[in-house]
């Protein structure tokens, strides 16, 4: 049992606020993201739940249990840091069993020299050494149990730090960008190792990231910061489809949510007019909720200005009538080809069209016209 | 093209081995008062003392006469001599653990929280920039028996002090004071500096594993990431602590008795005050080759101890 | 961090200013009676009670007589202009070569850089006997120039400013050899503007270990007008003058004042600087 529940909860750094009002509740075993540019709070906020920070106000349970003014190890959480944090003068073994042996062996029983002496101090050692076995062989690295960080690849240090994280079993994992520091290729094969240890522990996994695309591949949800708050929480597909705040709809999803002011589209032939909400100021759409047509035909009409062939995709770059604003429309190879300077009509799914307000709030339900 | 081109290799390197040979002129003209000046009064001065080493010559003397190593000799059946040794190296021994453990809590204390930090910091620097000989002198005067500071302070809870200098059992302990006041502030920095670069992260680390306590803390990580600083300030300390000098010329001159007689003292008195140049010579290349012998070992023993990085 | 235990952090905290004020009086205590006695009259000095502060003011004419027994400001400005000399000196000799070290391909180079670790090595204190010769041969002893020419060449300094011109990128040489400039206008112009801090560190150690040396002038200087203000205040201890305990310690509080000051003014710059210089 070990859900998190964060409530109202506030930091400041001097005058700057870095948490405005954060709640947030956390299933057990659920495996949430924390995204955002870096400087939203949301490290902090990670922190605060390990307790290597204290809030300002507000309250923080884990398990059902307050634990407001508790210490980091009496939390029963684990942290993986973005530098891995391991102890250079450590073997990878000594590295892995210190949580335990800081636990499980009283402080005379710590001291070099002296404590091995002590009684009980074989046994506990043994099994240290069998659950500090376990974990490497799971991980992958029991052949490097005696060599030093220094010695090790950035992927393998990320293992022995999560090693280290897992061997007391705790019922919550805190990450803090802890993929930052590999390079892509290992990013991408270390997230889903990352998953994947997730599915098999079972436990809660608390991770930040300022990468978008981590957070979407690797989340059951999606929590998004921004100066200091909290926008929206939900699945991945939630947030990419439904996103009820106009930064997370430009945070999340790439290439970039196209925008486009309403203005452009007032004195537009488009059958969405009459359908928009009143006070809505911006419309957005993705990139594969719109099609090129011929001009004639379309919503609205641009000039290719730009074309990004992926193979797969290519993305066409068009800057809407008076050049003002470009959007970008994903089309397939199979597609008709459009070449740079050509005009082109544009025909949005109305009903894959958002609305947002002033403020950047999404409103006006759209109606399911079918576009004519 | 074909034509160009066997032409251009050979005009190519010619213009490269030009553009070398001048090079190599630049680089001979910008070294050369270097060179000249590490011949006239480095390594020139080093050969010579060697070889005045073997002789008997006499400041101001005509004449002199190779002796071979009668001056070794001397300098072997020489106590003053061994008694300088040995006190150079007691005086090192106490120095050492003295002034890395003041520096080491100094630092650790200072970087513990930040009040007050920039004030503290300077005020334990103040003892490495000040002129040894005039600190001595001073110093001389604290440790006075009747007017001084140190026997006063005694006297108030009732024990009657000694008169530290000119005491044999004494004499170098109250040196030894003097080189740790002068040096422990030079090694806070450093640890400070060392203490600096231990990334915040571990103690979150070692937080969240459950070491949270000072004494964990320290063990776990400070001390552990000091390490390597703290090899280095016992090595600058010593080879410091083996130069000690301004402080014996200027308070016992190696008195009484040689109680306080160190190496750079007694090179220095038979040298220049009984212008005993080939044994003052003799007992420069021993105190040379055991700077240089020192220097080497930690050399290596630093390169043998690569740290994790 | 451990903000879970308030009562524990602010004993913690009363505990470490207890300590450091300890071992901050031990630092002080020296100069506070150097002070002290500075500022008293001779009979209040051997009272068998102790103030820090004098009964009777008796500083000025304690400064004062040892301002005109012994020619105290002469040393400070003999001990400025020496070290000035030697750095500047220094400077022209390692400069050059330390960027010959570091950027230009000659014959000889690995050798001379070689011959610069080894005279790391060196302690000059081995060499004195051969200085004085040497400064004897040529009748420089008890001048100026014995101060000042055993110290022009620096292994140390080529060293140091050897491994700071590596650390320079060799694209800027380059770009600057493009541009049309000779070899000795890129140290003028490139080098020696970028490697100021590595200039200045040496600057410092090198200014801080002469105006504090004793064992060099006590060897190559005699007469008071050349004395540096290490050997000063000696001198000025065997004079007649000096034997008063009260000038005696205005004299140091003159000698050992300068530096002191200086650093005060500039204390991250020292700091770093000899920091930087020990950690070579």
């Amino acid at each position: 049992m070990a859900e998190i529940e964060l409530r109202g909860i506030e930091k400041r750094y001097g005058e700057a606020p870095v948490l405005k009002d954060v709640s947030l509740k956390i299933k057990d075993g659920e495996f949430l993201t924390l995204v955002g540019p870096s400087g939203c709070g949301k490290s902090t906020l990670l922190r605060i739940i390990a307790g290597l920070e204290d809030q300002d106000a507000g309250e923080v349970s884990v398990g059902g249990r307050p634990v407001d003014g508790a210490r980091p190890k009496d939390r029963d959480v684990a942290m993986v840091f973005q530098s891995y944090a391991l102890y250079p003068h450590l073997t990878v073994f000594d590295n892995i069993a210190l949580p335990l042996r800081t636990r499980q062996l009283s402080f005379a029983q710590r001291l070099p020299l002296i404590g091995p002496l002590l009684p009980g101090h074989t046994g506990i050692e043994r099994s240290i050494r069998k659950e500090v076995e376990q974990a490497a062989a799971m991980l992958d690295v029991a052949h490097l149990l005696h060599r030093k960080p220094g010695q090790l690849s950035g992927g393998q240090r990320q293992r022995v730090a999560l090693g280290r994280a897992m061997v007391r079993h705790p019922t919550v994992f805190l990450m803090d960008e802890p993929l930052s520091n590999l390079d892509a290729r290992l990013r991408v094969q270390m997230r889903t190792e990352i998953t994947s240890l997730h599915r098999r522990l079972g436990v809660t996994f608390v991770y930040v990231t300022h990468d978008q695309s981590e957070a979407m591949t690797m989340a059951d949800r999606v929590a998004v910061m921004m100066g200091g708050e909290l926008l929206q929480v939900g699945p991945p597909e939630e947030l990419y489809r439904e996103p009820q705040d106009l930064r997370v709809a430009e945070m999340i999803g790439s290439p970039k949510i196209n925008i486009v002011a309403r203005a452009h589209w007032a004195d537009d032939r488009s059958v969405l007019s009459a359908a928009l909400a009143p006070q809505a100021k911006h419309l957005a759409f993705r990139p594969e909720a719109a099609v090129l047509i011929t001009p004639a035909d379309g919503v609205t009409n641009g000039t290719v200005t730009d074309l990004e062939n992926l193979g797969s995709d290519i993305f066409v770059h068009v800057a809407l009538r008076d050049g003002s604003e470009t959007v970008v429309i994903r089309t397939t190879p199979d597609e008709r080809r459009f070449s740079l300077g050509s005009t082109v009509g544009l025909k949005v799914d109305a009903a894959r069209l958002m609305q947002f307000d002033e403020a950047g709030r999404r409103c006006g339900n759209i109606e399911r016209v079918a576009a004519a | 093209m074909s034509l160009t081109a066997s032409i251009q290799g050979p005009i190519r390197s010619i213009v490269r081995r030009r553009h070398r040979t001048e090079e190599a002129t630049v680089g001979w003209l910008a070294v050369s008062p270097a060179v000249i000046l590490l011949t006239c009064l480095l390594f020139g001065p080093a050969v010579a003392v060697i070889l005045f080493s073997f002789t008997d010559w006499q400041l101001g003397a005509a004449t002199f006469h190779f002796v071979g190593t009668e001056n070794f000799a001397a300098l072997w059946a020489d106590p003053p001599f061994w008694k300088a040794l040995v006190n150079t190296c007691l005086y090192v021994a106490i120095v050492v653990p003295g002034t890395v453990g003041l520096g080491l809590a100094t630092a650790l204390l200072i970087e513990a929280s930040p009040g007050l930090r920039g004030f503290y910091r300077a005020v334990h620097f103040l003892p490495v920039m000040s002129t040894m000989s005039a600190m001595a002198v001073v110093w001389g005067t604290m440790l006075h028996p009747s007017i001084g500071l140190v026997n006063r302070a005694l006297a108030a809870f009732g024990v009657s002090g000694i008169n530290w200098l000119r005491d044999e059992h004494t004499a170098l302990l109250a040196l030894a004071l003097i080189g740790i006041w002068q040096g422990f502030g030079f090694a806070m920095v450093l640890f400070v500096s060392g203490l600096k670069a231990v990334p915040q992260q571990l103690y979150d680390a070692a937080a969240v594993d459950g070491a949270d306590g000072l004494l964990d803390r320290l063990r776990i990580v400070t001390l552990p990431m000091l390490g390597p600083v703290t090899m280095f300030v016992i090595i600058l300390t010593a080879s410091r602590a083996f130069e000690v000098f301004d402080s014996v010329r200027v308070l016992t001159q190696g008195g009484p008795n040689y109680a306080s007689e160190v190496l750079l003292n007694r090179l220095y008195s038979e040298s220049f005050d009984y212008l005993r140049t080939g044994y003052g010579a003799a007992l420069a290349v021993v105190y040379l080759a055991i700077v240089i012998a020192l220097t080497l070992a930690q050399a290596r023993f630093i390169e043998r101890r690569v740290h994790y990085s | 961090m451990s903000a879970h235990r308030p009562r524990y952090r602010l004993a913690g905290r009363i505990a470490r200013h207890v300590l450091l004020v300890v071992s901050a009086t031990f630092a002080l205590l020296p100069f506070v009676w150097m002070i002290s006695l500075s500022l008293k009259p001779p009979d209040e000095i051997f009272q068998p009670d102790f103030h820090l502060w004098p009964k009777t003011f008796h500083g000025v004419e304690n400064y004062r007589v040892a301002l005109t027994a012994a020619p105290m400001l002469r040393f400070l400005l003999n001990g400025v202009f020496v070290c000035a000399i030697i750095f500047v000196l220094q400077l022209m000799v390692c400069v050059p070569c330390a960027y010959a070290l570091a950027k230009l391909r000659f014959r000889g180079r690995d050798t001379l850089f070689s011959a610069v670790l080894v005279g790391l090595l060196v302690p000059p204190q081995a060499l004195a006997i051969p200085h004085f010769v040497l400064l004897h041969v040529f009748g420089l002893l008890d001048t100026y120039a014995a101060l000042i020419l055993p110290w022009i060449i620096s292994a140390f300094g080529i060293f140091l400013l050897r491994q700071f011109f590596r650390s320079i990128p060799d694209e800027i040489i380059h770009a600057a050899r493009l541009d049309g400039l000779g070899e000795f206008e890129i140290i003028w112009r490139i080098m020696i503007p970028m490697s100021t801090p590595a200039l200045a560190a040496f600057g410092i150690f090198s200014v801080v270990a002469h105006w504090n040396d004793l064992f060099w002038p006590l060897i190559a200087v005699r007469s008071e007008d050349i004395s540096t203000p290490a050997l000063g205040i000696l001198l000025f201890r065997d004079d007649e003058a000096g034997q008063f305990l009260g000038p005696l310690m205005a004299g140091a509080t003159i000698i050992v004042a300068p530096l002191l000051l200086a650093f005060l003014l500039a204390q991250r710059r020292f700091i770093d600087g000899l920091a930087t210089t020990a950690m070579k």
